[in-house]
């Protein structure tokens, strides 16, 4: 279990940094897939394997997909991954944001519970999304917000 | 492995996507730095609910909305920037300023 | 009858007369039906009154109430509410004025036929009804002030009615200022009473006076500033002066206001606020002696007078003088039972006159004469009036001023010579008018002639009260209408007074006037010359108005006033006020140019602090623009940095 953990993490946190730091757009979005893709053994390595089976669907098969979609589009390959001024400023500002945050991990106590995790999750989640007592409005108005931003897109784009 | 090594991966996730967002001049790549944001809060979610409350699914659910959230909001991100670029043909972050002073 | 009817009785002129101004544009145009529509106003009212009058007969102090809205209140213990209050006396009032209006209104429409102003003098008239109506039905004691000025300004607007004439312009303003000065005398009274009783409802007013709860003083005081605000709206001595000179509005309007209606509100007040004077001796004394001696004042002018209203105003002055003797020392059923019979037979008296006006062309007696035969309806109906007033048996003055003769002798015995002489005074000028105007040979350049049905005919309608409304209190049936205890039968009051001395009496002194302006006039045996002769300085006092109004307008108004005060006033303010202010800025103008050395140190400091205030934030706003880059990023940046110090904030304090 530890050697999967360190071999994922270290992977997930290597390609975030070449998304950030690739002079090529395109391959910066080829690395972000690779990121992606680590998070889901993420979800593995904790147990939620519907939702590493919807990462790599939605986020890979789609997002990913729309992005390298809006990178040809706007021909930004042709520019390359460029900063702007405020390199040093963000590198202090978010350095300091992540010692604190770590710091104030590490200090917690954490309520812990030893239960041991349910084999399958879908039939729980199907159980507590749409059963009684469940989420269901929830699922209802997220419906609602991707007809919204399906609409919106289409409105956006269109040629007048 | 604990929780604290998760949450860690988190944060460092966070971070990496914020240095991007804040830093980058193209709009596509600033919204790929919001999405590595958006992964390192569901690892996060997700770490909670197992080591916390696994025969809860609150964390995952979580998760479940805030991927299909994610997934609305790249929608539409994307087609401004599409739609930005369509009328001013750059989408340099930086020349788009019109607040400006 | 209901409280809406109670309502419209003051409302219904009100709407016509709003109605007439609102539309102004299209009466001008078809100024008919502006008459017609006051004429509605009026006798739909006066069906209203007459049905709610029927309805209090015979039933011992009953009234209608219908209550209005609350006007002013605080807390518990103040509350001004205009409610209406139809008891007898206010019935008996709105009869008179409904009535006298219609006939006004009816008369109108000849005399003021083709007049420029008929649309407005109808929308005055109904205005004036409906505040006339407003102050007899009020049951508050300030509501009727309001009315009361009211009615004042409507008088004002209809006797400067044609107010390109100068003279008409002057005699409104004189009006409303006399009458203004007793009007502080009620507005005494009415402050007086509020503060010291909590309340100026009149029924608790009246109560509380019958009761002896209102201290002596006070009582007498506020008694006394009521009888000041009577004295000015009804035209007594000392405040009589406008009341001729009013006569320079139209002649309708004098006879609706100047002889029947607004002029009685003075004695209207009196009576509807009687416990109040009845609680005070001195108060009673004074209405008692004011009222004699301007009935022998007034009656003494008219002897010398050669204007035809203008004889008609100071017997009117006269009249109301003999009303307020009545309520000194009869009661309210005396007093007010002289002001019904004397509206009639006034307001006749007043549309004769303006029937012959219409006829000759003028009011000057002395170009009259021979009217007898061209003006049959006109005379006649004149000399039923004239004889009604000069108290004759059994015409309706008789019976009210026998009993104000009686009631005096009871009384102040004095006031009562002067009351008997009146009588004499009456008559005579009252039949002088009569022969110079009627009898003997046209001198006069006109054409007379007879005027149209729709000024003959209210002349007609008003003889009949004006021969039987003495007959209802024949039998005391006015009387205890009004709440007095009377005793006699019809029939006996009737013929049974013939065999009373006083009633001889007043009949003999009566006749004589009468034959006196006979001899005189008609039959010329005796000479006017040889009195105006004798008595020269006497005729002379008459004929200047026993100098009243050079003393007002002239000594008063001219010298005292105009030279004297407000000379020294705009004095004062020129050299004392201004000179004062303008010293002080010398003051401050020379303290400056003391320190004029300091001024560079003043310019410097002083300024300096100034400026660099404003140059300061000048700066900072420009270095603070700075921050808005519009670029989304650097914002993002302030945001984060933001959450770490927040962050840091919390870790650190807790």
């Amino acid at each position: 279990m530890e050697i999967a953990f360190w071999i994922i993490a270290i992977t997930c946190i290597v390609s975030a940094l070449l998304v950030v730091g690739v002079k090529n757009i395109f391959h910066s979005s080829l690395w972000l897939i690779l990121c992606f893709l680590s998070v889901a053994g993420v979800f593995l390595l904790l147990s939620a394997d519907f939702l590493a089976a919807v990462q790599i669907l939605i986020y890979i098969g789609a997002i990913s997909v729309l992005i390298i979609l809006a990178i040809m589009l706007t021909r930004e390959v042709q520019r390359g991954n460029l900063t702007n001024k405020l390199k040093i400023p963000a590198l202090f500002v978010v350095t300091a944001l992540g010692g604190i945050m770590t710091y104030m991990l590490i200090s917690s106590n954490w309520t812990s519970s030893d239960a041991p995790p349910p084999s399958t999750t879908t039939a729980g989640l199907a159980d507590m999304l749409f059963g009684a007592d469940g989420f269901g409005l929830g699922v209802l108005l997220t419906g609602v917000i991707l007809l919204v931003a399906i609409i919106g897109a289409i409105v956006l784009v269109r040629d007048k | 492995m604990g929780l604290t090594h998760f949450l860690v991966l988190a944060v460092i996730l966070f971070c990496i996507g914020l240095y991007g967002a804040l830093v980058k001049k193209s709009a596509v790549v600033i919204l790929m730095c919001i999405e590595i944001m958006l992964n390192a809060v569901t690892i996060a979610a997700v770490a909670f609910n197992r080591f916390a409350s696994p025969e809860l699914f609150t964390g995952q659910i979580f998760t479940l909305f805030i991927i299909a959230v994610a997934a609305a909001e790249a929608t539409i991100g994307l087609a401004i920037i599409i739609s930005i670029y369509k009328n001013r043909d750059t989408i340099d972050a930086t020349k788009i300023d019109l607040m400006k002073w | 009858m209901t409280q809406t009817g109670l309502w419209l009785i003051m409302l219904l002129p009100l709407i016509c007369g709003a109605l007439i101004a609102l539309g102004y544009a299209f009466f001008c145009r078809k100024p008919a039906i502006s008459g017609y529509l006051g004429i509605a106003g009026v006798g739909g009212s006066l069906l209203l009154s007459i049905w709610g009058l029927i309805g209090l007969l015979g039933k011992e102090g009953a009234s209608y109430y219908a209550p209005g809205f609350s006007w002013f209140a605080v807390g518990n213990s103040i509350d001004i509410s205009f409610n209406l209050s139809f008891d007898p006396l206010a019935a008996i009032m709105c009869f008179v004025i409904l009535f006298v209006s219609l006939m006004v209104h009816i008369y109108s429409q000849g005399y003021m036929h083709g007049d420029k102003g008929y649309p407005r003098y109808y929308a005055f008239l109904s205005f004036f009804t409906a505040s006339m109506l407003g102050l007899v039905l009020s049951d508050n004691l300030l509501f009727t002030f309001f009315f009361w000025e009211l009615v004042g300004l409507a008088s004002y607007l209809l006797i400067g009615f044609w107010f390109t004439r100068p003279a008409a312009a002057n005699a409104a303003k004189k009006a409303f200022i006399v009458t203004r000065i007793g009007d502080v005398g009620f507005l005494a009274a009415i402050i007086i009473l509020f503060a010291n009783t909590g309340t100026l409802d009149i029924h608790s007013l009246n109560g509380m006076a019958e009761m002896g709860l209102i201290g002596a003083g006070v009582v007498t005081i506020a008694a006394l500033g009521i009888f000041a605000g009577a004295v000015g709206k009804s035209a007594q001595f000392p405040l009589h002066v406008w009341l001729p000179d009013a006569m320079e509005g139209p002649t309708p309007v004098s006879a609706l206001i100047h002889a029947a209606t607004m002029v009685a509100a003075g004695v209207f007040l009196v009576a509807r606020t009687y416990p109040i004077f009845e609680s005070s001796a001195t108060a009673m004394l004074w209405v008692s002696i004011i009222g004699a001696v301007t009935a022998i004042f007034a009656a003494t002018m008219a002897l010398v007078m050669n204007d035809m209203k203008r004889i008609l105003a100071y017997s009117t002055v006269s009249q109301l003088g003999y009303m307020m003797l009545g309520l000194g020392t009869g009661g309210i059923a005396i007093g007010i039972f002289h002001l019904f019979n004397h509206a009639f037979f006034k307001s006749l008296l007043f549309l004769g006159s303006g029937s012959v006006n219409h006829a000759t062309g003028t009011f000057d007696i002395r170009e009259m004469g021979g009217l007898s035969k061209p003006m049959p309806v006109t005379s006649r109906t004149f000399l039923i009036a004239s004889l009604s007033l000069a108290g004759i048996w059994p015409l309706s003055g008789f019976f009210s001023k026998d009993e104000i003769l009686a009631g005096a002798m009871d009384g102040q015995f004095i006031l009562f010579i002067l009351a008997l002489i009146t009588v004499f005074l009456t008559a005579f000028y009252m039949f002088r008018l009569y022969f110079v105007a009627f009898g003997g040979t046209y001198r006069g350049k006109g054409n007379p002639h007879e005027s149209p049905r729709v000024m003959s005919w209210p002349l007609l309608i008003l003889v009949v009260p004006s021969v039987i409304s003495g007959l209802l209190n024949a039998g005391g049936g006015f009387s205890s209408f009004l709440g007095e205890e009377v005793h006699t039968g019809f029939f006996e009051g009737l013929f049974g007074i013939l065999l009373h001395p006083l009633a001889l009496v007043s009949l003999a002194v009566a006749g004589g006037g009468i034959y006196l302006a006979f001899l005189m006039y008609k039959k010329k045996s005796l000479s006017p010359a040889i009195f105006t002769e004798r008595f020269k300085g006497l005729y002379m006092v008459f004929s200047k108005k026993y100098w009243m109004d050079d003393l007002y307008e002239g000594a008063i108004a001219k010298n005292i006033l105009m030279k004297g005060v407000f000379a020294f006033m705009a004095f004062f303010d020129r050299k004392v006020v201004d000179g004062g202010i303008n010293g002080f800025f010398i003051q401050k103008v020379l303290f400056s140019r003391l320190f004029s050395r300091f001024r560079t140190a003043d310019e410097r400091i002083v300024d300096g602090a100034v400026n660099g205030v404003a140059s300061i934030t000048l700066e900072g706003g420009k270095v603070g623009r700075k921050a808005q880059t519009g670029q989304l990023q650097s914002y993002g940046i302030y945001l984060a940095a933001g959450v770490v110090v927040l962050v840091m904030a919390a870790l650190i304090i807790w």
